[in-house]
């Protein structure tokens, strides 16, 4: 999809429209009603900056938006300020996820507004998974902040023009904020009102965990509703394909916060292709997602399975005919 | 240590009261603490609460002390030190993903919250990041020069 004010230059700042904080694609597209779709993009153990093109090629015309993942997993890759610097030149809308595992508020601020500079419009906080998970479990974590306090202090650079400390901005950055929801993992009952907390504090996206469990999910939507907070925020759904059965147990029994019900692994054990059952299972939720009041796009996230991601998007119907810009749409091509 | 802090978490209810008391009785000496001076008065300060709150609550002693927002459930317990809420990482029986034999501090605090309030949980009251530089300080005196309105006392890194 093409705006009637796009940039001449491809990665030049669109306008901001009124009601908007961010020059963002994403922002207008969740704006102006459209059911978006993101996906995260796995940076490279890599100083190559092709790496990086080629991955993200791989989504063009699929892809409202692409996450850079910030040392997911604790693990140690490009960084995600690195990723969006170099996507963000090709004019790729991106989420630049920030954990306050690694940094501090002095180091993040300063990360924020170089992104912004960059034309960064989008940034997800969170607080990062634990170092004792990661490749690197004997370092130091930082957790200065937690993904609250975090999303706090980038609205009151935004909105307030200055530093945590009260200094002043001559620019501030123009980021549409962030959060992350996990709606499986306990307290049940106060994820919910997490969900709210974080608003408050100036989420106004929110990219969830991966859905597996989908009569829980709308269970947690349903109370998500009833405190009106789809209205307040807009709210993606997290899902991606399993590559099979055992690689499924092994996430559920080693990533923190996934829960995969037992049927689904059931389904992909009897299936004769579980890679192809995997991602029959990812379309069909994606599917049943879409249905439910409140829920405003998918976030897809394909670990080392990217390739499939463009398949997820068109056998899921769920672009309804549209296509994402991306830096390869000639003028006029395609309008929303 | 971490049975009393779950037996706290259940009697949250009265605890608060009997802190309450504590205040009470803060506030009525603080003419005369303020004589002998807040920064004599830290250290004693900091073992009282060493003895109480330390023993009571497993307090890390952070200094700027938010179990009232946390139903007695001290979050400086948590391996990523947060302190506005679970992360996404609690384990199905609400366990902690770092440390699987304690239960997680987020979830006890739900637990406390339940029991300390019916509706406006004080959970819900985005907490700033931490000054670092209150660790080890007495986080009662603080408190004290707060509520008193002693404008040294405040953080300069409120938001």
């Amino acid at each position: 999809m093409r705006f009637d004010d796009e940039p001449l230059i491809a990665g030049e700042a669109l306008p901001i429209l009124p009601g908007h904080v961010s020059h963002g694609r994403l922002e207008r597209v969740l704006r102006a009603g459209a059911f978006a779709v993101t996906a995260e993009i796995s940076p490279p153990d890599s100083a190559d900056p092709h790496e990086v093109y080629e991955r993200a090629a791989m989504f063009d015309g699929y892809v409202d938006a692409i996450n850079a993942t910030d040392g997911s997993g604790a693990n140690c890759h490009m960084s995600s300020v690195g990723m969006c610097s170099l996507l963000t030149r090709r004019g790729y809308a991106m989420v630049m996820q920030v954990s306050a595992r690694d940094r501090n508020r002095i180091a993040i601020q300063g990360d924020v507004l170089g992104a912004s500079a960059m034309g960064v419009s989008n940034v997800l906080c969170l607080t990062g998974d634990s170092v004792e998970v990661g490749d690197h479990p004997g370092a130091k974590p930082v957790f200065d902040l937690d993904s609250i306090s975090m999303l706090n202090m980038l609205r009151k650079m935004r909105d307030d023009e200055c530093f945590l400390s009260g200094r002043k901005l001559t620019e501030p950055p123009r980021v549409f904020l962030g959060a992350a929801a996990n709606p499986f993992g306990p307290p049940l009952d106060y994820r919910p009102q997490r969900l709210a907390k974080k608003i408050d504090a100036g989420a106004q996206f929110v990219q969830t965990q991966y859905c597996f469990d989908i009569d829980r999910f709308k269970d947690y939507m349903a109370a998500v509703r009833d405190l009106g907070l789809h209205e307040k925020a807009f709210i993606l759904a997290g899902v991606g394909p399993l590559a099979s059965a055992k690689s499924a147990e092994w996430i559920r029994t080693n990533v923190p916060g996934v829960h995969i019900p037992d049927s689904i692994i059931d389904r992909l054990k009897a299936a004769p292709s579980e890679t192809e059952e995997g991602l029959r299972v990812c379309v069909e939720l994606i599917q049943e997602i879409v249905e439910i009041e409140g829920v405003h796009g998918v976030h897809i996230m394909a670990f080392r399975q990217e390739q499939r991601v463009a398949e997820i998007v068109e056998r899921s119907g769920v672009l309804g005919g549209r296509t994402p810009w991306h830096p390869g749409l000639a003028s006029g091509q395609t309008e929303m | 240590m971490s049975r009393t802090r779950y037996w706290s978490v259940r009697n949250a209810r009265w605890l608060k009261t009997l802190y309450a008391s504590v205040e009470w009785l803060l506030i009525k000496a603080n003419p005369l603490l303020q004589k002998i001076g807040y920064e004599r008065l830290d250290r004693p300060f900091v073992r009282i609460e060493k003895m109480t709150k330390g023993v009571l609550l497993d307090s890390q002693s952070c200094g700027q002390c938010i179990v009232s927002f946390t139903g007695l459930s001290c979050p400086m317990n948590c391996p990523k030190a947060m302190r506005n809420g679970p992360c996404g990482g609690v384990r199905d029986d609400g366990t902690c993903e770092v440390k699987p034999d304690m239960k997680c501090v987020w979830v006890l605090a739900w637990e406390g919250n339940k029991r300390l309030s019916n509706d406006g949980y004080p959970i819900q009251v985005v907490q700033p990041p931490m000054d670092h530089r209150l660790i080890g300080h007495s986080a009662w005196l603080r408190e004290l020069r707060l509520k008193t309105r002693d404008p040294a006392a405040a953080s300069s890194d409120e938001i």
